[in-house]
């Protein structure tokens, strides 16, 4: 047992203690917390920042909007519904389809116009949101997912998480969704994890739940050696989204959309750990070195750099297999 | 520097605070820090049923009289339609059930509370030499020459009366006794010949009788003992084995030649003495035993609330360390449930149904609960009205189990209206919803992830001592308050982490 704790150490692994007590409360003060906590407030600060989002069809606040679907969606027919509130994923429905009378999800079944009226009404009582407070629903454009993608995914878009740290980008992954994970991108969903080199976007290895795996389990495509395009542009996203909302530890999600390049998903003020098991490497090691800085860079250009020159580090059996 | 620390000086203040109040009441107050046997209180009953018979009727109870051993803190009379008096003399006291027409059977009821009290108290007055029977022949030489023969072989009142005693003992075959034990069937009969054969020798004898206070006697007989003097004090003797002192649970009732109660008027068919120890009482004791009145943390203390109160707040600081388990669960552990505390609440009811019973009620009225919910999903409620719905069948299945429990008599099923209902329905929404979104495995996993920490935090706050400790040291608390802060700022890994990230510490990687 003490070996373990001894090993668990030099691994240099966060736990959830940690992460809460020494990080999240230090670094991210609570009236930052909306910011983020709020979709649609952090949607809006992250435009006012110039920074790209998928567009916003409409948002439903009220009970009754729910029976009016069409002043809601205007002439969408794909787009994704999400609880303002929300996390973890949940309450999170994506229509692809949309036919006289019914729509179709990401698995291709068939969802009435009540089922999607029904589950407006769940998002804007609160089923969804934390605390239970009653909520708004999200009507948001769906985002086409880039073909590199495209033997990775089960029905839905991958996204990519990078940590970033006191503006610095320090972790990143992308995360696959699978049909065990319904479409959706989150790991406790089913979700693949794959771990990216910083420096060069290149995926190293993947992980569903606490368990290493080499293959998606439905394309049973290689999951380590593919390189994420746009990745410069992706990192440098992620580590200006620090000055938007000022929190030091800070999860970014970011997807990639065909027609428009890389847009930020979502914010997360308290991100999990699995991006540690994904990348197979502990996060203290990372947060140390940034904290060992003399002084910290205010251009978020500088920051990248720097994070990919430190913590770029690609293996060399990878290096040879990635077009480059 | 000094921000980081301030945890540290104020976990530390609260324990020490908590610590020094109970040791204050500890060693100055002299409270009990256990939960001991002996200074428990007795309910004591006697219950006297009378017989109508023609004209007006008086009955009589005679009363206990503080003594070594026990004293009455309180007592009440139970005699609807009867006038009662009481007559207090010293060493004596009687109560007197009065009525002038009595048509049925009826019972009177005396109950009171009794605490043990190991002060020496004198139980009679100093008594008067008694004069040497006059008997007639061939019994008065008798008593002459047995008390010639036993003065030979003692040397003071103790070793004279034991010697007595002994000399009583059914095998002896001391002609003398034989004599006398000639229309001797009880051992109050014993006791009365042994006092008339000290009075032989003038020495005060006086019966003493009581009951033995052990818990849960329906119909605790009276015992007599042979209370003997010896000039400066009373000695108490057991007639029937001679062994001086009394019994350590021995109560004296009355002493003297009367009996218990007499009546006149109607027929006194049935007299009845119960005793029953009342638990979770201590703290009362320890209030009424000192003269806590005089100190201020002395007066603040339950003991002065309302009894119904008290019983509250006995359930509220057990919820601090109900709490400090889950906490440990959570932050240690890393296990995790649905609300954060409802465990806790869980935790608390069954202490009315005690845990296996709890927790078979629970999955039950989970169960059921959660099919409903299913059916309720397909009509499309919104989410309050659904909750409510939701909340008012938890409501109905526990009135079902009540009635159905009540009819093939269990009594477990009445204590299920302590479940708190609405954070059953809230664990039946949440569990309903990962169900759906996550599979059921998951769903039920947590589900009974969560019975799992209300039953631990069942074993801890169903502890004896514990109960004990928070009612009567209330100021624990404090102590706890500050190992809650304590353990706040532990950062260190959760044991559910090393499974999580085994992968990671079984690399070599740096």
């Amino acid at each position: 047992m003490l070996s373990m704790l001894n090993r668990m150490r030099s691994s240099g692994v966060l736990g959830l203690n940690r992460r809460n007590g020494d990080y999240i409360m230090k670094l991210n003060r609570r009236r930052f917390f909306p910011l983020v906590d709020d979709k649609v407030l952090c949607k809006q600060k992250l435009q006012q920042t110039g920074l790209p989002v998928p567009e916003l069809i409409s948002i439903a606040s009220y009970m009754q909007q729910a029976s009016h679907l069409e002043e809601l969606l205007g002439d969408s027919n794909e787009f994704v519904i999400k609880p303002a509130h929300g996390s973890g994923g949940d309450g999170i429905l994506v229509i692809k389809d949309r036919k006289s009378d019914y729509f179709v999800d990401t698995d291709g079944q068939m969802v009435k116009r009540a089922d999607l009226a029904h589950h407006l009404t769940n998002v804007i009582g609160g089923l969804y949101s934390l605390g239970g407070q009653p909520d708004v629903a999200m009507i948001e454009s769906l985002v086409h997912f880039d073909p590199a993608f495209a033997g990775l995914t089960y029905h839905g878009v991958p996204d990519i998480r990078v940590i970033v740290y006191r503006g610095y980008p320090v972790m990143a992954m992308t995360r696959l969704p699978t049909r065990e994970s319904h479409g959706k991108a989150n790991l406790h969903q089913g979700a693949i994890g794959v771990g990216v080199d910083l420096g060069s976007g290149v995926s190293v290895g993947g992980v569903s739940g606490n368990n290493l795996v080499t293959e998606h389990p439905d394309t049973g495509l290689l999951i380590a050696g593919l390189k994420i395009p746009h990745w410069s542009r992706i990192v440098s996203m992620a580590a200006r989204c620090f000055e938007a909302v000022e929190l030091g530890y800070l999860g970014v999600d970011i997807v990639i959309d065909r027609d428009l390049g890389p847009l930020i998903l979502e914010l997360n003020a308290r991100p999990g750990l699995n991006i540690q098991i994904a990348n197979r490497r502990g996060l203290c090691s990372r947060l140390n070195a940034v904290d060992q800085l003399e002084s910290l860079h205010e251009n978020p250009d500088q920051r990248v750099e720097w994070s990919c020159r430190t913590f770029g580090n690609l293996p060399a059996d990878l290096l040879n297999q990635v077009p480059l | 520097m000094t921000r980081n620390r301030q945890w540290i000086v104020l976990s530390l203040l609260l324990v020490a605070l908590g610590s020094l109040i109970i040791a204050y009441k500890v060693v100055r107050l002299g409270y009990p820090t256990m939960p001991d046997q002996t200074s428990d209180e007795w309910m004591v009953q006697a219950r006297l049923e009378i017989q109508a018979m023609e004209g007006p009727v008086l009955a009589s109870l005679l009363l206990p009289v503080r003594s070594t051993g026990f004293t009455v803190s309180n007592e009440n009379f139970i005699s609807r339609g009867f006038g009662l008096t009481i007559e207090e003399e010293f060493f004596r006291r009687q109560a007197d059930w009065a009525i002038r027409n009595l048509s049925e059977t009826r019972a009177l009821y005396y109950r009171a509370t009794v605490i043990a009290d190991t002060r020496n108290t004198r139980f009679a007055n100093t008594p008067e030499i008694p004069p040497i029977p006059q008997l007639e022949e061939p019994w008065a030489s008798a008593l002459t020459d047995f008390v010639a023969d036993v003065k030979a072989e003692s040397a003071d009142v103790e070793s004279f009366a034991s010697e007595v005693l002994e000399r009583l003992d059914e095998n002896s075959e001391d002609a003398t006794v034989e004599l006398f034990r000639a229309d001797m069937d009880s051992p109050r009969d014993q006791a009365s010949l042994a006092q008339m054969l000290l009075a032989g020798a003038q020495i005060p004898a006086l019966l003493v009788h009581g009951i033995m206070l052990q818990n849960d006697v329906q119909r605790a007989p009276i015992k007599t003992m042979l209370s003997v003097w010896n000039g400066d004090h009373w000695l108490l003797f057991d007639p029937l084995t001679g062994q001086k002192g009394r019994p350590g649970q021995f109560m004296i009732w009355w002493r003297g030649e009367e009996e218990l109660s007499s009546i006149s008027g109607a027929k006194l068919s049935d007299l009845q003495i119960s005793v029953k120890r009342r638990l979770a009482s201590s703290l009362e004791l320890a209030g009424k035993r000192t003269d806590l009145k005089d100190s201020l943390i002395g007066r603040i203390s339950l003991i002065y609330l309302p009894v119904q109160t008290q019983s509250v707040y006995e359930v509220l600081l057990l919820v601090p360390f109900g709490i400090l388990v889950i906490v440990v669960l959570r932050n240690f552990i890393g296990l995790s449930s649905f609300g954060t505390f409802a465990p806790v609440l869980i935790a608390l009811s069954f202490r009315e149904t005690e845990l296996l019973k709890g927790i078979l009620l629970f999955m039950f009225i989970v169960s059921l609960g959660l099919i409903f919910r299913f059916y309720l999903e397909r009509l499309r409620l919104l989410l309050v009205p659904r909750l409510a719905a939701v909340v008012t069948i938890v409501v109905l299945l526990m009135t079902m189990i009540s009635m159905v429990s009540h009819q093939i008599g269990a009594e477990t099923g009445l204590s299920v209206s302590l479940f708190p209902m609405v954070i059953i329905s809230m664990v039946i929404e949440r569990m309903s919803i990962v169900w759906e979104e996550r599979g059921a495995a998951t769903s039920i996993r947590e589900g009974l992830g969560s019975l799992l920490m209300a039953a631990l935090a069942y074993l801890v706050i169903s502890m004896e001592f514990l109960v004990y400790w928070v009612t009567v040291f209330p100021e624990i608390n404090l102590v706890v308050l500050g190992v809650i802060v304590a353990l706040g700022r532990y950062t260190g890994f959760r044991l559910t982490e090393f499974l999580r990230f085994r992968q990671l510490a079984a690399g070599d990687k740096p």
